[in-house]
Parts: C-alpha cells; sequence; structure tokens
C-alpha cells in the first residue's frame, strides 16, 4: 500500500513541532483533517496543509520531506514507519516505543531521546545527547535499536537503561555518560572519557580511548557474550560484528559510581 | 496374528503405546565440538527413564558454528519429564551442575512459544552479584563471571506440553550380536531424526520391563514374556529362532518427530535383513488404554 506523502511546499519560516504526525495519531482521519492539523511553535500558526503538499496513503507509513526545523518527528511513535528524506530537527523518535524510523539526513539534539522500543536509523549525523533524557528525567533510551551511520556528538547515550546504540563514525566526548545498562558501540573514534560516572552496561569502542583513571583494567577475553553480539549485530552492522567478534580488552567501571560496568576495545589476548 | 513381512523380517500387526510428556530444547556452545558435545553429554547422563532418574533427555543433534547464536559449535540437546515443575527442577540442576560447570561452554533456548521455563533467570544467582543482564530485542541473556571467563545463557527457553514419550521398537533376532547390530543401525538411522531423542545407553535398552511384580516394592519388573531364558517357563511373546530382545525407546518433541525416528529406526532394520539382523520387529504397549499416542508399526513400515 502506498505511503502518506508530506513533501514541503517551502522551507517554513519558524521552527514547527511534527509530533502530531505519527501513525496512531493520524488513525482514520481524511487529507483535509490531515491538513488541518496545527504544527505551529510560535503565536503565527500554521497547518500542516500550509507546509505540506500531502498526497493520501496510509498513515502506517508515512514520508516526509526533511528539514532542519522539524522537531519531534515521530514523538511517542508506537508502530508503523516513518521514513524522512533529509534532515530533521531536534528529539527525532523521542519516546518512541515501535515501529521504525529511517532518516536519510542529519539530526538534531536529542535524536532517539528516551525511546523505549522499535528501530530508529540515521544515516547522517547526529547533534549531542543521542537517545539521552531531557533535562531532568532519570532515564534515556530504555529499549530498542538505535543505529547512528554518520558520526555523534557529546554524550551519546547519556543515562542510557536499556537497548543497544551502534555510532558507524565517530562519537564527541563523554560518550555513554550515566549510563545505567543497554549498550553502547562506537565504530569510529570516540572522545575523551567514554561512560563517565556510569553504573552498568556496556561501551564497545573500536579504538582505545583516553580513560578516566576509575576505569580497571580486567584483561582482554574472547567471551561468548562477543560472539553472541557480533551475530545479533550483522544484519544491521557489518562493522559492529567485525568489532565484537576480536579479542577484546575489559576496563571494569565507573569506580566513581556503582562500578559495575564496562568498556570494551580490541586488545591482544595474554597482554598486558 | 499372522506377521507382516519385509525383506525377510517379520513386522507384528501391533503399536507402540506412547504418553504425553513435557519437553524443552537448549543448544549448548563452547570453543570447539570437543567440549560442547561433553557439556551435552554431562548434562544428559542419568536420564534413561523418567521413573528413576526424574527426567529423559539426550542429544538431539549437533549445529555447526554458522548455525549457532554465538558463533561456536554447539549442540542440541532435549529433556523431558511428565510435569512442567520436575522439568523445571531438572533442567536447572542439569544446568547448574554440568553445563555452567563445562569449560567455555554458553547455553541458549531453541524452542519458542509462549510457555517459558527458566535457564539463566535461575542460574544467575550463582553470579553473586556480579551478573550482567544483557538485551537484544526481544531476547534476554544472563553473564555469570566463572573462573575460566564468563558463563553466557538465555534467560528463558519454551516448553511444549506436546511432547510425546515411549514410542519404541522390540527387536529381536536370532543371537545377542545379530540382535545388537540391528539395534545399532536402528539407532544410527533414528538419531538423525531431528526434534527425537533416544534416551538409553547409546539409544538402547536391553531390560525392558512389565507394570508389577510379584514383591510389592517393585512397581516394575522384567518383562519376562520377551526374556529368551524364559521361553519355557511363561506365557512368552517370542519364537523359537528368537535368541535375544532389544528395545528402542523414542522421546519427541512432537507426535510427528516420534512418528519419524520409528520409521527410520524400521527402514534400517528390514534393510539389513534377518540374517545379518533382526528377525522380527515388535513395539511395546499396555493394550492402548493408558497412552493416548498408538503408533502401529503397519504404518511406519517402508
Amino acid at each position: 500500500m502506498k505511503s502518506l506523502v508530506l513533501t514541503l511546499k517551502h522551507e517554513p519560516y519558524q521552527r514547527l513541532d511534527l509530533s502530531p504526525l505519527v501513525p496512531h495519531l493520524l488513525g482514520a482521519k481524511t487529507v483535509k483533517e490531515i491538513a488541518g492539523i496545527e504544527l505551529q511553535t510560535t503565536r503565527e500558526k500554521l497547518t500542516a496543509g500550509d507546509i505540506f503538499k500531502i498526497k493520501a496513503g496510509n498513515v502506517e507509513s508515512i514520508r516526509i520531506e526533511g528539514s532542519q526545523r522539524l522537531d519531534h518527528i515521530g514523538r511517542e511513535m508506537k508502530a508503523g514507519e516513518i521514513i524522512v528524506e533529509g534532515d530533521c530537527g531536534k528529539a527525532l523518535g523521542r519516546g518512541m516505543s515501535g515501529g521504525n524510523i529511517v532518516a536519510y539526513g542529519d539530526c538534531g539534539p536529542h535524536a532517539g531521546s528516551a525511546m523505549a522500543g522499535g528501530r530508529l536509523e540515521i544515516a547522517g549525523d547526529c547533534g549531542d545527547f543521542l537517545g539521552a533524557p531531557f533535562e531532568g528525567e532519570m532515564e534515556g533510551m530504555t529499549g530498542g535499536f538505535l543505529i547512528v551511520r554518520g558520526s555523534a556528538g557529546e554524550r551519546a547515550g547519556d543515562r542510557l537503561r536499556r537497548g543497544t546504540i551502534v555510532i558507524e563514525g565517530f562519537a564527541g566526548d563523554y560518550p555513554g555518560s550515566r549510563m545505567i545498562a543497554g549498550t553502547l558501540i562506537v565504530l569510529g573514534g570516540g572522545g575523551s572519557l567514554p561512560g563517565y560516572l556510569m553504573r552498568r552496561g556496556t561501551i564497545v569502542l573500536a579504538e582505545a580511548p583516553k580513560l578516566a583513571p576509575t576505569f580497571i583494567d580486567c584483561g582482554a577475553h574472547e567471551l561468548a557474550f562477543a560472539g553472541l553480539f557480533a551475530n545479533l549485530l550483522r544484519p544491521e552492522s557489518r562493522a559492529a560484528a567485525r568489532l565484537l567478534s576480536r579479542p577484546l580488552m575489559r576496563f571494569a567501571g565507573d569506580m566513581a559510581a556503582l562500578g559495575k560496568g564496562e568498556i570494551f576495545f580490541p586488545g591482544t589476548l595474554g597482554s598486558r | 496374528m499372522r506377521p507382516m513381512k519385509r525383506n525377510g523380517v517379520r513386522i507384528d500387526d501391533s503399536f507402540a503405546e506412547a504418553f504425553p510428556m513435557r519437553g524443552t530444547a537448549i543448544v549448548i556452545t563452547a570453543p570447539n565440538r570437543r567440549w560442547a558435545l561433553q557439556a551435552a553429554t554431562t548434562m544428559t547422563g542419568f536420564a534413561t527413564s523418567v521413573i528413576g532418574c526424574g527426567a529423559e533427555a539426550g542429544i538431539d543433534c549437533e549445529r555447526p558454528k554458522t548455525a549457532t547464536p554465538d558463533g561456536r559449535p554447539g549442540v542440541r540437546v532435549l529433556l523431558f519429564s511428565v510435569s512442567t515443575d520436575t522439568l523445571q527442577s531438572q533442567l536447572v540442576n542439569r544446568l547448574g551442575q554440568c553445563v555452567l560447570t563445562s569449560p567455555g561452554s554458553a547455553c541458549f533456548a531453541d524452542l519458542g512459544g509462549a510457555e517459558r521455563l527458566q535457564l539463566g533467570d535461575a542460574i544467575r544467582y550463582f553470579g553473586d552479584g556480579w551478573q550482567i543482564s544483557k538485551k537484544f530485542g526481544a531476547r534476554h541473556f544472563w553473564r555469570v563471571p566463572v573462573m575460566d571467563g564468563e558463563f553466557l545463557c538465555e534467560a528463558t527457553t519454551g516448553l511444549t506440553k506436546k511432547a510425546v514419550g515411549g514410542g519404541n521398537l522390540l527387536i529381536m533376532g536370532r543371537t545377542h550380536k545379530t540382535t545388537l547390530r540391528a539395534a545399532e543401525l536402528a539407532v544410527a538411522a533414528m538419531n538423525k531424526v531431528e526434534g527425537a531423542v533416544l534416551p538409553f545407553p547409546g539409544g538402547i535398552v536391553r531390560s525392558g520391563s512389565k507394570v508389577g511384580a510379584k514383591y510389592k516394592t517393585m512397581t516394575a519388573s522384567t518383562n519376562d514374556a520377551y526374556c529368551p531364558t524364559l521361553r519355557g517357563a511363561v506365557a512368552t511373546q517370542i519364537d523359537e529362532d528368537i535368541g535375544s530382545v532389544l528395545e528402542i525407546v523414542i522421546d519427541g518433541l512432537t507426535e510427528e518427530s516420534v512418528a519419524e525416528a520409528m520409521r527410520a529406526g524400521l527402514a534400517a532394520i528390514v534393510k539389513l535383513g534377518p540374517e545379518q539382523g533382526a528377525v522380527r520387529v515388535g513395539a511395546g504397549n499396555y493394550g492402548g488404554k493408558l497412552g493416548p499416542f498408538h503408533f502401529h508399526l503397519k504404518d511406519l513400515l517402508p
């Protein structure tokens, strides 16, 4: 069945809140009703019909022509699919619990913020606080799968609780800061102090990082767990599977917090 | 009853009477095939009959490293018991004593379904607080630190209430040597059937039993009707030309897998013929009133 297609008539004059445009809220709405949905974030009223040319289709599959001014795309999405052809603003897929979002451009900060399930793929780069909570919230991502083909900004996976994040490019400083649990994999280089104040959870880095002294060397290992995750991740990221198939150094920490977390990076068995 | 004949082997017009069981399947992996087999062999030891062992178990098949969750060589183990509770306690005891202890091992679910049995969810406490929970999609794993590294174990595995236990073949030959040869070939053929195991030693049981005994303390005793040394003394079931009888018992995750295994065993025995192997094949039953599953030999012939 054909997708519902939203094509930009022109670059929006103000930032827009696209959170109403998710499959479970559109339900049985007609194109006319969809066109009447208000998306403005200022006092100037703007409806979906003002911004987008709307082509009718199955609301379970929505295609949006992207712009850096489109915030909150796929917010609290429960099922279905959203494809963004282009860039996104902030908080793409925030709080989503199911379905699939693919963004073909770059994203702003807080992409996948506090997502609880489903799959989010970003083909380009993303801003700071990937998967992280908003200010004052206790938990970041709590489930699902988040993959960034490009690079991520600072503090990717902040307060990650559950689920898996893969960053195929570079990650800025403090990746996996305050992690509660979950898995964060960075295939490009990483910034300084990964896992800062992490309690539990797993960070896997392709390059030996600049670690805080509160991470303790546990030696190099070939763990069945790494082989298992290599197999589970292979359909999504062959590079992640390759990294996890190698012998990995294990550092435990952050001993300044609970200290039950771990950071892995390639190492040589039997060496120190 | 006039027996049917295939390649000179007499086939009784009889049936194997089997019973519903609870069953489960897991895959055990290890750094190499030898240690995967070792863990599986240890786990399925002392699991020939639910009467004395609590569970019946066996190795179903080997899995190449390309077909296991962690990319290491694996072995699929099936475990059966009469109730869900017994199956759960047998599974955890055997996992904890035989698989957790085996060098380099890991353990994964290998049966789907909504009803679950605990694996890692029970074993994790061995980690004494250092166990690590890992989730990916709908799957949940536990990592337990052990002296050679980590024991990786899936949280739960599937349970089937449609398992079938007690499919059987009675293999009768002129001498012990020819009877054993027929039974061995049948076991080799039946082991290739997936979803069914032969829980007795090497798949073969030589001491088939009947219900009851002259002694009050015995609930089962030797199947005198099939004992060749008693042929002249009791109401025997064996003919003049039979000097030895061996039985193969089959447990399967489904009724079809048990039938498939019996079919494969029969075909191997018939192919061998009466000179080198068995002169007659029968099946054990209790008159058909106790067990709901009846596997008629005539339906399973090659």
